[in-house]
């Protein structure tokens, strides 16, 4: 069974009237099906109000199915009994790096999630130092949160998801309200504990990161529109269109020089246009 | 700039007051208060004053921060210190019309005045050498007894250490908004009084609004976390009392006494 697997998800948010009687409803996800391999790296994108961020919510209790079920290795999240295991399982980072982190200090806010767990104090230190040091922030570890950058708070709650050793961590648009330099390391980062063998979720609005997963699933009006890989969903001009989406950069390049569609993102690119260059130098001194 | 305050007013460093154990500094604040209400005369003041400027001088405060409280409590000092002056029946000192001064009252006047002052010293000195966290820390395990009858100590510690938090965030947050309300033409600088409070009322409400929407955020994020509340739970550090607490709480035993023999002076 896959790591994750949710079955015909259809979660709806009920409206109601100032005298408290249901006066519309709105189905923010309508059956959903999916599976989630350990160990993979999955996008989810798709136009505001698509549903991405009511999806991740759903894949760790936060929010539970109307209808359908969600199950995290083997653990069905309606099940109240296991909803903290699943939560230590899943963790979460979110887009406001302002608003996820709990404590002043840098340590003590990493420190939160594993004491919640009631773990001993000396392991906590210990996952508190090594998430730190995964993120580049142990220099940090006593400065108040308020005086860091955007980009470093957001990895301080990375480490926060990390220090609770989930198998699984889903970022929600982690990147989104941070700028460029910030953006690009928190993406080295996803990308290195996806090495680690940590299962990545993430939701995004940038083309050009989703882009580096092994499977995009977009969303629209809370169904699933596409689930392929980068490769077969940039290829698809029509479609990407259709979901109001935008072709990542390389993608575009590609197209206006008419290359073939193996490449999805900028190193593989880079590497075929080198290949192309040297095999144009060749056949010319030939 | 504002992303600069300070939290609460701790004074790094790390000498031997600094490195007590909060719970120790707590209860050490406390008795020396209700010590100071025992005082009968002013041999107990001088006393209590050469214990207070030992302990300044053991934690490495620079005086002048530990004066910079006293200046904010200075008018409730000085109106004490009057009321004391001509309430006080006695021997007249002095009469004008309805105004006296007696013998009494000059001494009662002092009296109440070197007593709030080293009220304020000693409270402030606790909070200018612990750490805003270890005081809530403490607070918690100082607490924990009272929980068997109700009293939620971890949450009261918890709501705390987020309110301390939150306090830089909520400052960026009005200083954007009322950036905002600027550029479209809000003033907030001129007017009398009562049209400036008026003025903040633009401020006020989205500031509201945005706090909760934090407060929301931070709710689920916590969640996410795996927060169910303090039963179960541990801390990193975990808080220890050492033999400087031990040291500590010998000396306050002995002030204490001190204090209680210079009554029969």
């Amino acid at each position: 069974m896959a790591f994750i697997s949710v079955r015909d998800l259809t979660l709806e948010f009920t409206k109601y009237d100032e005298e408290g009687r249901a006066e519309s409803s709105n189905k923010a996800l309508d059956t959903i099906s999916l599976d989630i391999e350990k160990g993979s790296f999955t996008a989810v994108v798709g136009m505001n109000g698509s549903g991405k961020s009511t999806l991740a919510k759903c894949l760790n209790g936060l929010l539970l199915p109307t209808e359908g079920s969600v199950n995290v290795d083997g653990m069905d999240t309606s099940d109240d009994s296991h909803i903290w295991d699943i939560r230590s399982k899943v963790g979460m980072v979110f887009q406001n790096p302002d608003n996820q982190i709990v404590s002043s200090i840098v340590e003590d806010d990493v420190a939160f999630g594993p004491e919640n767990l009631g773990i001993e104090p000396a392991e906590i230190c210990r996952r508190v130092d090594d998430a730190l040091r995964k993120v580049g922030m142990y220099e940090k570890k006593d400065k108040p949160a308020h005086m860091l950058s955007g980009g470093q708070k957001q990895r301080i709650a990375i480490a926060g998801a990390v220090a609770m050793r989930p198998d699984c961590i889903i970022f929600d648009e982690p990147t989104a309200m941070l700028d460029p330099s910030g953006r690009g390391k928190v993406m080295e980062i996803i990308k290195e504990l996806n090495a680690e063998g940590i299962t990545c979720i993430l939701i995004t609005h940038f083309m050009e990161e989703a882009a580096e997963s092994d499977r995009i699933i977009a969303l629209k009006d809370g169904r699933i529109a596409s689930d392929s890989s980068p490769i077969d969903l940039f290829s698809d001009a029509r479609l990407i269109e259709e979901l109001g989406l935008e072709l990542p950069p390389a993608i575009e390049l590609r197209e206006r020089l008419g290359m073939d569609k193996c490449v999805s993102n900028i190193e593989d690119m880079a590497d075929e246009i080198r290949g192309r260059a040297q095999q144009g130098r060749n056949s010319f001194s030939e | 700039m504002i992303r600069d305050i300070t939290l609460g007013q701790y004074y790094p460093g790390n000498s031997v007051i600094h490195r007590l154990d909060a719970r120790t500094k707590i209860i050490a604040t406390l008795l020396y208060i209700v010590v100071l209400f025992m005082v009968k005369n002013f041999w107990g003041f001088l006393i209590a004053a050469a214990f207070m400027f030992a302990i300044i001088e053991f934690s490495r405060v620079p005086v002048r921060f530990i004066f910079r409280g006293l200046t904010a409590v200075f008018l409730i000092i000085a109106f004490t210190f009057v009321i004391n002056l001509f309430m006080v029946d006695g021997r007249v000192l002095w009469e004008w019309k309805f105004l006296s001064i007696t013998y009494e009252g000059v001494s009662r006047a002092f009296f109440m005045a070197v007593r709030l002052v080293l009220l304020i010293i000693g409270s402030s000195l606790m909070t200018l050498t612990t750490k805003p966290i270890e005081l809530t820390d403490g607070l918690e395990k100082l607490l924990k007894p009272f929980s068997k009858i109700g009293l939620p100590s971890h949450e009261i510690a918890l709501m705390m250490t987020i309110a301390l938090r939150f306090i830089p965030t909520l400052m960026e947050e009005t200083d954007k908004i009322i950036k905002a309300q600027q550029a479209r033409g809000a003033d907030f600088e001129s007017g009398n009084l009562l049209y400036r409070a008026k003025a903040l009322i633009p401020i006020l409400i989205p500031l509201f609004i945005n706090s909760f929407r934090i407060a929301q955020d931070l709710a689920l994020a916590m969640e996410a976390r795996c927060y169910h509340g303090g039963s179960g739970r541990t801390r990193m550090n975990e808080i220890k009392f050492h033999r400087g607490d031990v040291i500590a709480a010998l000396l306050m035993a002995v002030f204490t006494g001190i204090i209680v023999l210079s009554r029969s002076l």
